[in-house]
């Protein structure tokens, strides 16, 4: 984790020609930021990590051009290198701890707070996803609705997980046994390519909900949203290093995170191809628990598969007698 | 070392607006009786009058009735589960915004302490809405089929002695479950009810999924008989419990009854004395003793007799009784007339069947209804005060010397609602719990709630299971 202050140098308009926008929202256009002369420069986000609760910049001071679907410049979002994620991961690893012991009251209210304050960012959201991703007001609408309830979702089972899968087991004599489910640890998630915010979600909560902390790293092309959520995130109690957000190369990331012999589990989705098999083969290092890569319609209803993935199953024998 | 006094510490009333008087809540709106008819809820610590509440008679029912049926079939089980999570996750926060509030109307009305009523009742009136807000959209991962229906309209009649959280306990997974509910707090303790009727509003709770009826025994009676609603839900004595068993037993209605107990609260040689004494207060001190669950009975292990008894007087004698807003204050208030009175009787029965009774010294105040905290010793199972629920601050205590015998006397009661185990030994435990014919079984430990945790009795304790998974099964077609 960056233990340097991270100074911000201000946010200096577009030098050239003075246009504004297409960073702007196109949900509501604005005709006063139109034009240098009309009316007032718009303040610019800069997007960065999120590591440990904080946002540093990346570590070895790169960038890369993120553009929305027609290849207008949106930002200059922060392009991780291996030491950013290995911070991310240590950042992660230090949250478990008290993460995995929370109540699971607590942890389902942490989640619920989330979709109360995504909610309330809601506008924002689905302009930024129409940039990302090119969609039409509607559809966008539909995502960010689904990504606030499927935080819902996923805060609901946080006390009700064991109930589904733990068990008494009637074992053949005087003991009395009993298994219950526990996090795995720390998970290392390639978020999917195309949804941006929704699948991100999807992937990061069911992590999360058991006890679990994530470092996710956010749709190559399409970072935005995840990086804006971080933000939610961290004004939403969700404890700093719980969930770790990067944004980068997939390619030139991925294989740190599913090599690093401190994760204990990836989630291969974002990822495809010779690079996927790469990964898995390097997660059996370790012996990580991995979810093979695949995008899928997100909007469909999700099962257990997610979180189970993630969970141990601990057995407990204690004899019973006088 | 020097005594010191406790300064009162009164919690402020000016948290609570409370009106004259209140209508009924019946579609979503408060409404006036049809008859007029209206009663007096008073503090039980002080007399004083706190407001007038509408008695509702028969044909207030039938339009409660007729409101939630209507509320059924056309808005609440019209709705996905996910939405319906939504209202119940916003009166869990709605709960947790008012928790002061709401704490204090608990305690006046009541007699409660306002530590119980603030650190215990509230905070577990909000956790069971959120935790079954999380269930309305999972209900088929609950094990009751892949689709499991709702019932339809619930009749709920609760007691006095946790009046917002039995609201709670059975609001929360009607609702979760797609049904709707006609509610009727008891007669002594009907404000937090009204309250949450406001919560309902606040919330925009679609009208006529949450109706709140006040009244007596009646009114409970024109509720659970109406033909109109396929569920019953009754959390109170076992008298009242089989009256209505009785009731339903030619109709369809689901029933699920929460009666009385006598637990029995055991206490081994080996156990840690003081953590156990701490049990042993809880157990029956908590809430005045006006617990179904209560750890009414003592079984001390004769070995550790006297020392046990001796260190459960020393502790007693520092519990402090009076007023229920005063943060400091251990023993509230009796709830009633009618239950001092009960509890009076019993006593005296107590020693008049032999038992020796002991109270540490306790001023009680001058109006108001008050008992003391009071000990039996030299207890035997044919005693009055052994067998039935006294539902106060009264201890009986007796002794055994084996595990077995142990088992045999808790298990000597019509009741099975809770039992406590106290010892160093986990096998103990786990033989113990396996032999005690009760529905909840506390080691080193007593008077533990959450929702997640099934509650409910064995025996003439009731059936059904309120919380949990378990739980949700009393309000689903399964």
């Amino acid at each position: 984790m960056p233990d340097t202050p991270d100074f911000e140098r201000g946010g200096l308009p577009g030098g050239s020609g003075g246009m504004e926008s297409p960073r702007g929202l196109p949900a509501e256009p604005s005709p006063r930021t139109s034009t240098v002369t009309a009316s007032r420069i718009a303040v610019r986000k800069t997007y960065k990590l999120y590591i440990g609760g904080m946002f540093p910049r990346s570590e070895s001071g790169r960038s890369y051009v993120v553009t929305d679907h027609k290849g207008g410049f949106l930002a200059n979002a922060a392009l991780a290198s291996r030491k950013d994620a290995r911070d991310a991961v240590t950042a992660a690893r230090k949250a478990f701890g008290g993460w995995s012991a929370a109540t699971a009251y607590n942890r389902g209210q942490v989640l619920y707070r989330v979709a109360e304050l995504l909610e309330g960012r809601r506008a924002q959201f689905i302009a930024e996803t129409r940039n990302a991703e090119g969609i039409g007001a509607r559809q966008a609408e539909t995502t960010v609705d689904a990504a606030i309830d499927r935080w819902v979702w996923y805060a609901g089972w946080a006390d009700k997980l064991a109930q589904v899968r733990g068990a008494a087991n009637p074992v053949a004599g005087p003991y009395f046994n009993f298994s219950l489910p526990e996090p795995t640890g720390v998970v290392a998630v390639i978020a999917p390519q195309a949804s941006s915010l929704l699948g991100f979600v999807s992937v990061v909560a069911p992590a999360v909900v058991s006890g679990n902390t994530v470092v996710a790293l956010a749709s190559e092309c399409r970072p935005l949203p995840a990086v804006s959520l971080s933000e939610v995130l961290a004004t939403s109690d969700v404890p700093g290093g719980v969930i770790n957000v990067l944004t980068g190369r997939t390619a030139e990331i991925t294989p740190w995170l599913a090599s690093h012999m401190d994760v204990n589990a990836v989630d291969l989705c974002g990822a495809s191809g010779p690079l996927a098999d790469d990964l898995a083969v390097a997660a059996a290092e370790n012996l990580k628990r991995v979810v093979k890569p695949g995008d899928k319609d997100w909007t469909l209803a999700p099962g257990l598969e997610r979180m189970l993935a993630y969970l141990e199953t601990k057995t407990v024998w204690h004899p019973a007698g006088t | 070392m020097a005594k010191f006094e406790y300064a009162p510490a009164p919690e402020s009333r000016a948290i609570v607006s409370i009106k004259e008087s209140y209508g009924l809540f019946i579609g979503g709106e408060f409404v006036p009786g049809l008859d007029g008819r209206a009663f007096k809820t008073i503090s039980p610590a002080t007399e004083e009058v706190l407001a007038e509440v509408t008695e509702a008679g028969p044909a207030d029912v039938d339009r409660a009735v007729s409101a939630a049926r209507k509320a059924y079939e056309h808005t609440w089980s019209q709705l996905p589960g996910k939405e319906r999570a939504k209202y119940l996750f916003r009166i869990a926060r709605i709960v947790q915004e008012k928790a002061r509030e709401l704490a204090v109307l608990e305690s006046l009305d009541n007699g409660k302490p306002i530590r119980e009523s603030r650190d215990v009742d509230i905070p577990l009136v909000a956790a069971h809405f959120f935790y079954h807000a999380g269930w309305a959209d999972k209900l088929e991962y609950a094990g009751y089929g892949p689709a499991p229906k709702p019932l339809g309209v619930a009749g709920q009649v609760i007691p006095w002695n946790f009046p917002l959280l039995m609201l709670a306990w059975k609001i929360a997974p009607a609702l979760a479950c797609g049904n709707t509910v006609v509610l009727k707090p008891a007669e002594t303790t009907p404000l937090t009810a009204l309250a949450f009727a406001e919560i309902c509003q606040q919330a925009d709770l679609p009208p006529g999924v949450v109706n709140i009826v006040t009244g007596a025994g009646e009114t409970g009676r024109a509720l659970v008989e109406h033909p109109g609603i396929d569920k019953v839900a009754f959390t109170g004595s076992t008298e009242v419990g089989k009256e209505i068993a009785r009731a339903c037993a030619p109709s369809r209605k689901k029933v699920t009854l929460e009666l009385g107990g006598k637990a029995a609260n055991v206490v081994f040689e080996d156990a840690p004395v003081d953590q156990a004494v701490e049990g042993i207060v809880n157990g029956i001190f908590f809430n005045q003793g006006h617990v179904c669950c209560a750890g009414s009975r003592l079984l001390v292990q004769e070995s550790v007799y006297d020392e046990v008894l001796a260190s459960l007087r020393r502790r007693l004698a520092t519990l402090r009784l009076g007023d229920p807003l005063d943060k400091n204050t251990d023993v509230g208030a009796i709830n009633s007339a009618a239950q001092l009175a009960r509890i009076r009787e019993l006593s005296e029965a107590g020693e008049a069947e032999g038992a020796q009774r002991w109270s540490p010294p306790c001023e009680l105040p001058v109006k108001g209804f008050w008992f003391p905290p009071t000990v039996f010793t030299g207890v035997s199972q044919a005693h009055r005060i052994a067998r039935e629920e006294i539902f106060g601050p009264v201890l009986s205590v007796l002794t055994f010397r084996t595990p077995a015998e142990a088992v045999e006397k808790a298990n000597n009661t019509p009741y099975g609602l809770s039992a406590g185990v106290w010892t160093e030994k986990g096998s103990l435990i786990l033989w113990m719990a396996s032999r005690l014919r009760a529905g909840v079984v506390w080691a080193n430990t007593f008077n533990k709630f959450d929702p997640a945790s099934p509650f409910g009795g064995y025996k003439e304790s009731g059936y059904g299971r309120e919380g949990g998974r378990h739980g949700l099964e009393a309000y689903l077609d399964a």
